[in-house]
């Protein structure tokens, strides 16, 4: 079995009463497709959110290969409100801001689409290579790591040219359609040099034909970026196809795990999806 | 003035950065030029001078409020502590004690003129960094309340009378060299090379194009990558405090250089002429001219104030055609008649002159154009 990349245990986020994701347990090994189901509103993108840093776990830690991303146990007013279990486990806190996690190696792309908008295509990948500048204020400033900066538009270009849309790199981000719009947040996710990219709905809005071209790219780009992928969908199609396992969550508790057939034949999944027959 | 996307991996000027090029460098020949002809006392040098000077600072509050999102109002604050700093160090020790009638001066000793601006600088972004480290978490119009307090503040606090050994308190500052003192005078005092005017492009210029090289690095990348979208930016790994805290303090630098020139324009320096006014004066060229475009900043500042201090002065005076007196002709109309304009642009002309295009962006085809065929 190969190594754990990602860990969450015990995960709960609850605002102020609403418990969002219920001490969700689960892992994501290296070189893994990974995919997160539920219905809407089940919790996932707030299970995102907490990885990334956006949010802090109310209860629950995270880690990321050997490092602890996030911990925290319920403090304060969330003291007396907290609904979920396993309160006094975890003593640690810690809090990493999300521009911390993505330079440790975790990229992800975001459900409603969120490119910098005034910017062209070419620009929106060359931001996202930022983060692995040696050069200070100064030396950026006035050209003194040419080559560096060199390097970075190279890099730009050539993650443009493996997503497909070096012919449009001069266009405006959101000028593009749909799909080359996912495309490009892929490219400049993949331009953060992560070891895990997590793709929230990366296939929403796509038709079937769309959707299948997304499956093959997915698993190019993890080959070719030897990378481990952790995403949310709704395509069936799409996630029963190119998953190795699949976790569904509802009303933020998991309530299956396990390869695609095992998780098809499961009859609570069944009952999530489908609602219960009252009789 | 590098263009803003690449066709190759190396950056290579095109003939459209060549032509922007070509007109600066001819508006500078012209200016020296003019100068040395017209007499020194014409209006066009004055706005020619004040022009330059709003011109740097609506660049260093563009690169606030245009390229990294921050609506900052404090510049008025941080060119009143460029323009103390720079006079306190270049006031020549032989006339300190005169300027300082009331005070024993607590500074005594004497900078270049060159080395008195670096330091107004960097005394401004000094001040912007420790403000910025409360106030920057705050979010749009609370941060421009906060940062507009903090400019009425500093007015404040640099007329108290305790603090009358460094900055004179509410008396005024002079004496210290200005634009005129570089005018190079032959041994019977008569002027053989008039520079005053031309010294002020050459600070703006320098400053500008050192702003215009910050926008286009991988730096500036990231501040626009914070103004149009804060999550995605910290999600790609853009420190958003670091990169916040260090336009604050880079738009405060040359806030600070620009009220140091602002010192040398005027002669003399009074805290209570850096109000909230002047604030509102340069947000209005910024809007004019473009939010997020550098040279419709510049533009738009010599057209501001040459539109206040020379061709609009006619409104604050009765006029009288013939025998017809034009009706509400008085003093302070100019003012009514600049409300109207910023209404008109803030409703009608969003994107002001030049909305977010540059100089050499005027000389390109539409790219619309373009994907359109």
């Amino acid at each position: 079995m190969s190594e754990t990349v990602l860990r969450l245990n015990d995960v709960t986020m609850q605002f102020g009463g609403v418990v969002a994701v219920n001490n969700l347990t689960m892992e994501v090994r290296r070189g893994e497709i990974v995919a997160l189901i539920g219905p809407n509103g089940a919790g996932k993108t707030t299970a995102f959110n907490c990885v990334t840093g956006v949010y802090e776990p109310t209860n629950g830690e995270v880690w990321f290969g050997n490092t602890l991303i996030a911990s925290n146990h319920p403090s304060g007013k969330m003291k007396k409100l907290y609904a979920g279990e396993n309160a006094g486990k975890y003593e640690k806190v810690v809090k990493i801001t999300p521009d911390r996690i993505t330079k440790m190696g975790i990229a992800r792309t975001f459900q409603n689409i969120r490119l910098f908008k005034t910017q062209t295509v070419f620009e929106n990948v060359l931001i996202a290579t930022h983060l692995r500048k040696t050069s200070n204020l100064f030396s950026a400033t006035f050209r003194v790591n040419a080559r560096e900066e060199r390097r970075m538009r190279e890099e730009a270009l050539r993650l443009l040219d493996v997503v497909g849309l070096l012919s449009v790199r001069d266009e405006k981000a959101t000028s593009l359609p749909y799909g080359k719009q996912r495309r490009l947040e892929i490219a400049r996710a993949l331009a953060t040099g992560p070891s895990l990219l997590l793709l929230d709905e990366p296939a929403a809005g796509m038709n079937p034909q769309e959707t299948d071209d997304l499956g093959r790219f997915i698993r190019r780009i993890k080959d070719e970026f030897r990378l481990t992928v952790f995403m949310i969908e709704h395509h069936m199609n799409l996630v029963m196809d190119i998953s190795d396992r699949i976790y569904v969550i509802d009303f933020g508790k998991l309530i299956a795990d396990g390869t695609p057939a095992e998780v098809q034949g499961n009859p609570e999944v069944i009952q999530a999806y489908l609602g219960v027959d009252e009789e | 003035m590098q263009k803003n996307f690449a066709p190759s991996a190396k950056k290579r000027p095109d003939r459209a950065t060549w032509i922007s090029a070509g007109i600066i460098f001819f508006i500078y020949v012209v200016v020296f030029a003019l100068e040395q002809f017209i007499p020194p006392t014409t209006m066009l040098f004055t706005v020619l001078k004040k022009g330059a000077t709003y011109a740097l600072v609506a660049v260093s509050m563009n690169l606030l409020n245009g390229f990294t999102g921050l609506f900052s109002l404090g510049q008025a604050g941080f060119m009143l502590i460029g323009a103390y700093v720079y006079a306190i160090f270049s006031i020549p020790g032989e006339v300190r004690a005169r300027v300082y009638q009331y005070f024993t001066p607590a500074i005594n000793f004497t900078l270049p003129v060159i080395p008195a601006m670096i330091l107004a600088g960097l005394v401004a972004a000094l001040f912007a960094f420790l403000i910025g480290l409360p106030v920057l978490r705050l979010k749009s119009d609370y941060l421009a309340i906060a940062t507009l307090g903090f400019a009425e503040i500093v007015r404040a606090i640099f007329q108290w009378k305790k603090l009358g050994p460094v900055t004179n308190g509410s008396n005024m500052l002079k004496d210290y060299p200005t634009f005129n003192d570089f005018n190079i005078v032959n041994a019977e005092g008569k002027v053989v090379l008039y520079l005053s005017t031309l010294l002020p492009f050459v600070i703006a210029g320098v400053c500008i194009g050192i702003i215009m090289l910050l926008i286009n690095s991988t730096y500036g990348r990231s501040f626009k990558a914070i103004r149009d979208d804060e999550v995605a930016a910290e999600a790609m790994g853009v420190n958003l405090a670091r990169h916040k805290q260090l336009a604050f303090a880079i738009s405060s630098f040359f806030a600070g250089v620009g009220g140091a020139m602002l010192a040398m324009f005027t002669n003399t320096v009074q805290a209570k002429g850096f109000t909230s006014a002047m604030t509102y004066e340069i947000l209005l060229i910024v809007v004019l001219g473009g939010i997020g475009s550098v040279s419709g900043s510049c533009i738009s500042a010599f057209l501001f104030v040459a539109c206040s201090e020379w061709w609009l002065r006619f409104l604050d005076q009765k006029q009288v055609i013939g025998t017809f007196e034009v009706p509400l002709l008085r003093n302070g109309f100019r003012l009514v008649v600049f409300s109207v304009i910023i209404m008109v642009v803030v409703l009608f002309y969003r994107q002001g002159m030049m909305g977010m295009r540059e100089l050499p962006d005027l000389f390109r085809k539409k790219r619309g154009k373009e994907a359109a065929k």
